[in-house]
């Protein structure tokens, strides 16, 4: 057991998938040579040498192309875009590619390939470089997508990921990539669609991701200690498989759910997930289901900005405490 | 274009009469099932769009003939003839353009996704350009494995001036990927001249400089010359020289898709053109290095019986079953995205 940051488990998790199996190779901008423009690849040019981990030019559609030709003929390719922003210059990959070849084909076309890339606010880059973009993802089908919220995660789910015969999109946030968590040692092997119950409760449900997960573990801490409020916390952790039987279990208990989301409210990730409560646990609930999320405007620069908008501990704890006490 | 005299190189026999037979059958073969796709279009039996390479023959048969079993072809969404001549059954291609059980995808995919690995044929792609940067990854697995097959990337003249051609020509060059560009320059990127919307004369062959690749324009009409070409891409790319462009200069017969009339060509440009058929250019061929007119009558006859019996294989076929809607959204095989 040891003491990792976010950042190192990348590196850890390709390193570990790379030295089991040589068919997995390594590209992107900057990730070679410089070890990624947010240090999360140091070590494995070094490591696996220059013909599995190579350093591309400024071309995201050359990366994720050529990602997909070397997936359907043999490879296990991890591809980098280094901030999710750019997917939306390389999107015909993601929406159309990878993930309707194998359906179109009738089977014929395989696309085992991992798209990892940093997402998220938090570093007062601006609306282009901030964003969360899990449910531009999410809205695709054929495609996989997982956010880890932790240092074991991050392996667990990357391990996972590039094991996994269909195209997934691996969302790290930029602003966890300094936090530490304990990680065992040797191989860590998580499983996709597959949600976790962080903090156990009784009074309500907080469905969260990524940088929102130590958010709302933070507000059920508080809502405890000082409103007598006992929150369920479940990291969703793969939003396609989507483990909605852990989600309606813990509503079924809990009878009230509470979504934080960093992307932008319409079409949220939280609304699908809603919906489905809606759908199925209706006669669960107690009262009404509570989107806390980014609100539906780009992302400011200035600091002071960025951390008013984004969901925050005192955010997520005031609205919980509003609709229980309502 | 008018009529030229065959070049000398042309008239050179290092080609011989077996694959030159090869070279006419599939043309031929390309020919007849268009014009078939074409008719049945007329009759209401081929759904959705097609897009035909009729006139274009040379260029596919020229490549294909020159591959090696294992070597790999992407296309676009005018693709039909990439197919056909890698092998893949007249019936199967036609079976998917009229969207029945027994077309190559069992009319999942349709006329433009036209794919079958087992004949190297990667796919179809329907998004302009997207396919280039898919061939590079193909390549780079040959290399990166040290396996020996070549990667051919078809497209049209189109297709030059949308970003995927160059950032997939400047990667393929950088990392010498086993990759052959095939710009199939038929004059219309689709509607428009491609000279109304492009800088240069040759909108893939001029760009070639610019990623330190030879210029290459072709004659695509002659399917000597483009095998010739072919092979010496292919020999180049196998002894890890890196990739290579190649502009064919070629016309199509039919307008872009099957909903155009191609009204949009000067008079008289479609018969200058047609004076160059390359079927009637490859007949020609034939005759001067002295294959017999029964040779080349056979293979016609084979060919129209082969084209007949898919045509009445595909209208007897059943449409698709349901039970297909759902399966291989995943490589479990279904589509479920929760639990």
């Amino acid at each position: 057991m040891a003491e990792l940051t976010y950042r190192d488990a990348v590196a850890r998790g390709i390193a570990q998938e790379m030295a089991r199996d040589p068919d997995v190779v390594f590209l992107g901008e900057d990730v070679a040579k410089a070890g990624g423009v947010f240090k999360a690849t140091v070590g494995l040019y070094e490591q696996f040498g220059p013909l599995r981990v190579r350093d591309t030019p400024i071309s995201e559609q050359a990366i994720l192309g050529a990602a997909m030709g070397a997936a359907m003929t043999g490879l296990k390719p991890i591809a980098e875009i280094m901030f999710s922003d750019f997917f939306a210059v390389c999107f015909d990959y993601i929406a159309n590619e990878f993930p309707k070849s194998r359906y179109m084909t009738n089977g014929q076309t395989k696309c085992p390939l991992v798209v990892r890339t940093g997402n998220g606010a938090g570093s007062r880059f601006g609306a282009q470089h901030s964003q969360s973009v899990e449910n531009w993802c999410m809205m695709i089908p054929g495609l996989k997508v997982v956010a880890p919220s932790s240092p074991v995660d991050v392996i667990g789910l990357l391990a996972a990921a590039v094991r996994d015969p269909d195209p997934v999109i691996f969302l790290e946030h930029k602003s966890l990539y300094g936090t530490k968590g304990e990680v065992p040692d040797g191989e860590i092997l998580d499983k996709l669609g597959t949600a976790k119950i962080l903090r156990p409760g009784r009074d309500a449900t907080i469905i969260a991701l990524a940088l929102m997960v130590p958010r709302a573990l933070a507000a059920a801490e508080r809502l405890a200690a000082e409103h007598g409020i006992d929150c369920e916390v479940i990291d969703v952790r793969s939003l396609v498989p989507l483990d909605t039987q852990t989600i309606l279990g813990s509503v079924a208990k809990t009878h009230r759910c509470f979504s934080v989301e960093e992307n932008p409210r319409l079409c949220g990730w939280g609304a699908e997930i809603m919906s489905i409560i809606a759908d199925e646990a209706f006669y669960d609930l107690d009262g009404p289901l509570v989107r806390i999320t980014t609100p539906h405007i780009p992302l400011p620069a200035a600091d002071i900005l960025e951390d008013a908008i984004l969901p925050t501990v005192d955010r997520i704890v005031e609205r919980v405490r509003r609709t229980l006490k309502a | 274009m008018s009529k030229k005299p065959i070049p000398a190189a042309a008239l050179n026999d290092d080609i011989g009469e077996e694959t030159r037979l090869e070279l006419y059958r599939s043309q031929v073969n390309i020919r007849e099932a268009e014009q078939r796709a074409f008719d049945l279009f007329l009759q209401n039996l081929v759904k959705g769009t097609s897009h035909l390479s009729l006139g274009q023959e040379a260029v596919a048969a020229g490549f294909a003939v020159a591959m090696k079993k294992g070597d790999l072809s992407f296309c676009t969404y005018r693709g039909h003839a990439h197919t056909l001549a890698r092998g893949v059954p007249v019936e199967q291609v036609l079976g998917e353009l009229m969207q029945r059980d027994n077309g190559l995808m069992r009319g999942k995919g349709g006329s433009m996704h036209l794919t079958s690995e087992e004949h190297g044929v990667m796919g179809s792609y329907a998004i302009i350009g997207a396919h280039l940067p898919i061939a590079c990854g193909a390549a780079w697995r040959a290399q990166y494995k040290g396996h020996s097959d070549v990667t051919t990337c078809f497209f049209g003249d189109g297709t030059t001036n949308i970003g995927a051609f160059h950032e997939a020509l400047n990667f393929a060059a950088v990392w010498k990927l086993p990759v052959i560009f095939v710009c199939e320059n038929n004059l219309y990127m689709e509607y428009t001249p491609i000279r109304d919307v492009t800088a240069v004369e040759h909108p893939a062959a001029d760009r070639a400089s610019a990623y330190g690749l030879e210029r290459i324009v072709i004659d695509g009409n002659d399917a000597d010359v483009v095998y010739r070409t072919a092979m010496t891409a292919y020999e180049k790319a196998r002894a890890g020289k890196g990739p290579s462009l190649i502009e064919c200069m070629t016309y199509r017969h039919s307008g872009h898709s099957r909903a155009d009339p191609a009204k949009y060509r000067p008079e008289g440009e479609l018969e200058r053109w047609k004076e160059r058929d390359p079927i009637k250019i490859y007949r020609e061929r034939l005759k001067q290095f002295g294959i017999g007119d029964d040779a080349v009558a056979k293979i016609d006859a084979d060919i129209k019986r082969i084209v007949d019996e898919a045509t009445e294989a595909c209208k007897a076929a059943p449409n698709p079953p349901m039970d297909i809607l759902t399966t291989d959204v995943y490589a479990d095989g279904g589509w479920a995205w929760r639990n």
